[in-house]
């Protein structure tokens, strides 16, 4: 059984049709990149997988872990262990950031049958982790990502991916806002969480990222659309020689 | 025919005859005659309407079509301290008013340091302590309406405080104001006078604390005057029983360089309607005004504030918040005012609501009146609802929806909590906080 199955995925919002046939299929231990041009959808199909809901599904399947995934509300899913990095991470005024990932995490220990780790040795995981990805501390008291400049929001996603410890994360373009040395401390703690027991949807429109995760299959997202997959060479390719040759091969190819 | 509000002015009127009989010697004191001309001048004004300014979106008929009888003196119901057990803070110097009068059996001033004054204010009065002629009723205008009117009629106790110069009081001071059950509806007027002499500092907490059923209404009016460079924390805590009514008159007097801030907390009460007035009377003064108001139901929880820049390089800061389900309503009127003189003023003020239903209704009114030319005064409101990208945010982290909207809810009432500098009381209003958005979430009154 694969772990995640998109079959003929139509999504629309306000009547606008983004998603427009997808199909894609992730299995354990795998790491997958969705690239395309800005405005191919792949920010909608992160958010229609998260259970985002602006977005309407209106036709095709979509099976996580064998269950169906539109079943499932937001928090559940998070407690199946799906995990979006944002996009665009949004500050909470006000909630603390260790507070809030503490309730998180509980929450999501508590669904899976573990005991709520106590203050001691939930201190004990974050500093573990915030280690892993050379977050400094100061960043758990304060209140969810407001003020952060715009790479420590994004190593913010990263620190609560690290922490929740997700079976598939889902990263919406968490490189853009990074300089080099962020990037690589990110990939870096990406890879180090990679394992057999879980995978990940890396979402980016720059090649870059993936010089440093290198991911199993690429595949391009045009018009809502995969309209190619291939390996890391194709990212490469994308990267020197722009979208448009794509769009163009589909074109004929219709 | 009369009606039903003329028909209660007429009760009170006979309440006080009563009332006067009660008070055998006093009758002929020139204090008595203070209260002669407030109650002349309560059946005068009689109580405010919506057609007063003051009180356009407050309708106070439910206070003023019932009777409420005054409590008459030693004739408070005896409570004991397990009665306050929810409300009582352990590591505080306490004070305990049943009804509007000081009960000596269950306040606990042995804390208090040398030279403080804390006791009953009728003691205080009767004793002729100069600090409190001075300054009671300074500050308050009994004709400003019906209630304060009242209120100097009928008042006979309370507490008084007097923080003598250059002295610090470690332990802050709780004040519970405790309605007791009884079988008709009843009023009680406690007044308060806190004094904090030139560099002294205090912590006042005032909890206002009755029981659930019974319908009672508090009348009170509490001042506190600040000498020069004193320091002066004041947090209110309302969490009256839920068919009461509260209107609560507090006015302050700053003098120069002193530092005072309020935290106003209002959670209980069927219609509250708090006044607060600072009066910024010398130089170099800063004034810190915090408000929460959380309701649900049908709740009216009415803040009316004065900001009042008198003299020149004085600093105000306030914040008032409110977070409205089900049918509450919520009133916020904040005037600042800078007189001619008030050069270099600087005053902001912001006032935020979360409505969390479609039902519930907040009016907000800011009011500026600038008299001088070089002065920082801002202002904002804003109103909202709780925004879904957050919610999305935190339920895609794992958090259920519920747990989520709580979380930002306390978000949104924790600036003000935070402010309160009493660790144990902030703990006590994060307790009360969440159970009441708990109520509030199942639709309860
Ligand atoms: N909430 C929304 N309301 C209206 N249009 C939207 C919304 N979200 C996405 N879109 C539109 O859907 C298309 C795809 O957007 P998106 O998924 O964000 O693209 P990408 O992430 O690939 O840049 C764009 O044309 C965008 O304008
Ligand atoms: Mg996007």
């Amino acid at each position: 059984m694969s772990l995640l199955e998109i079959k003929n995925l139509r999504a629309e919002v306000n009547g606008n049709e983004i998603l427009r046939g997808i199909n894609l299929t992730v299995n354990l231990g795998e790491i997958h990149a969705i690239m395309g041009p800005n405005g191919s959808g792949k920010s909608t199909l992160a958010g229609v997988l998260a259970g985002r809901d602006a977005y309407t599904v209106t036709e095709g399947d979509v099976l996580y872990r064998g269950k169906d995934l539109f079943s499932l509300n937001p928090e559940e899913r998070a407690r199946e262990g799906l995990f979006l990095a944002f996009q665009y991470p949004v500050e909470i005024p006000g909630v603390n950031n260790s507070y809030f990932l503490k309730a998180a995490l509980n929450a999501v220990r508590k669904y899976r049958g573990l005991e709520e780790l106590d203050a001691m040795d939930f201190l004990k995981l974050i500093k573990s982790k915030l280690k892993l990805i050379e977050m400094d501390e100061s960043f758990l008291n304060r209140p969810v990502n407001e003020g952060f400049s715009g790479g420590e929001k994004k190593r913010n996603e990263i620190f609560h991916m690290a922490v929740l410890d997700p079976v598939l994360s889902i990263l919406d373009e968490t490189d853009s806002g990074l300089d080099i040395d962020a990037l690589r401390i990110v990939a870096d703690g990406v890879n180090k969480l990679r394992s057999k027991e879980n995978a990940s949807i890396i979402v980016t429109h720059y090649q870059r990222l993936l010089n440093y995760i290198i991911p199993d299959v690429v595949h391009v997202l045009v018009d809502g659309r995969i309209v190619k997959s291939g390996t890391k060479d194709l990212a490469v390719e994308l990267e020197s020689r722009g979208y448009d040759w794509v769009k163009e091969e589909t074109a004929q190819a219709v | 025919m009369q009606s039903t509000d003329q028909t209660v002015q007429l009760s009170y009127q006979s309440d006080f005859e009563k009332f006067e009989q009660g008070l055998n010697g006093e009758k002929s004191t020139p204090r008595h005659a203070l209260r002669r001309r407030a109650f002349s001048k309560f059946m005068e004004m009689g109580f405010p309407t919506s057609r007063h300014e003051e009180w356009r979106f407050t309708n106070i008929q439910p206070v003023t079509k019932t009777h409420f009888q005054p409590v008459p003196a030693n004739q408070a119901v005896s409570i004991s301290l397990a009665d306050l057990e929810s409300v009582m803070l352990k590591d505080v110097i306490r004070v305990v008013i049943v009804d509007g009068y000081f009960s000596s059996a269950l306040s606990d001033l042995k804390d208090l340091p040398a030279g403080v004054v804390g006791e009953s204010l009728a003691a205080a009065l009767k004793q002729n302590r100069p600090e409190a002629l001075i300054h009671l009723g300074a500050y308050t205008d009994s004709s400003e309406n019906g209630f304060t009117a009242l209120h100097a009629a009928f008042s006979l106790d309370g507490v008084f405080l007097f923080v003598p110069g250059h002295t610090i009081v470690e332990k802050p001071i709780q004040v519970i104001y405790s309605a007791t059950k009884r079988n008709d509806p009843f009023v009680a007027y406690p007044r308060s006078l806190f004094i904090a002499g030139d560099a002294a500092q205090v912590k006042i907490v005032e909890t206002y604390f009755g029981p659930g059923g019974q319908a009672y209404l508090t009348n009170a009016v509490s001042e506190v005057v600040l000498g020069t460079h004193a320091v002066v924390e004041h947090d209110r805590i309302q969490l009256e029983g839920e068919n009461a009514f509260h209107v609560n008159t507090s006015s302050v007097y700053q003098q120069a360089g002193s530092a005072y801030r309020s935290n106003c907390i209002t959670l209980g009460g069927l219609l509250v309607r708090n006044t607060l007035a600072a009066r910024l009377d010398a130089e170099g003064i800063e004034c810190r005004l915090n408000g929460l108001s959380i309701a649900h139901g049908n709740q009216l929880i009415d803040n009316h504030t004065l900001l009042d820049h008198i003299k020149p390089n004085c600093s105000s800061h306030q914040v008032y918040k409110a977070i409205l389900d089900g049918k509450a309503r919520g009133v916020f009127n904040g005037k600042i005012m800078v007189h001619k003189d008030a050069q270099k003023t600087d005053a902001k003020q912001t006032n935020k609501t979360l409505l969390l239903s479609d039902d519930a209704v907040i009016d907000t009114k800011p009011q500026l009146e600038i008299f001088a030319d070089d002065v920082k005064c801002t202002h904002g409101a804003t109103v909202g609802q709780l925004d879904a990208e957050h919610i999305f945010y935190l339920r895609a982290r794992g958090l259920d929806e519920s747990e989520a909207r709580d979380m930002l809810t306390y978000a949104f009432a924790g600036e003000v909590v935070g402010s309160i500098g009493i660790p144990e009381l902030r703990e006590q209003i994060d307790l009360q906080i969440h159970s009441r958005l708990d109520r509030g979430r199942k639709g309860a009154v």
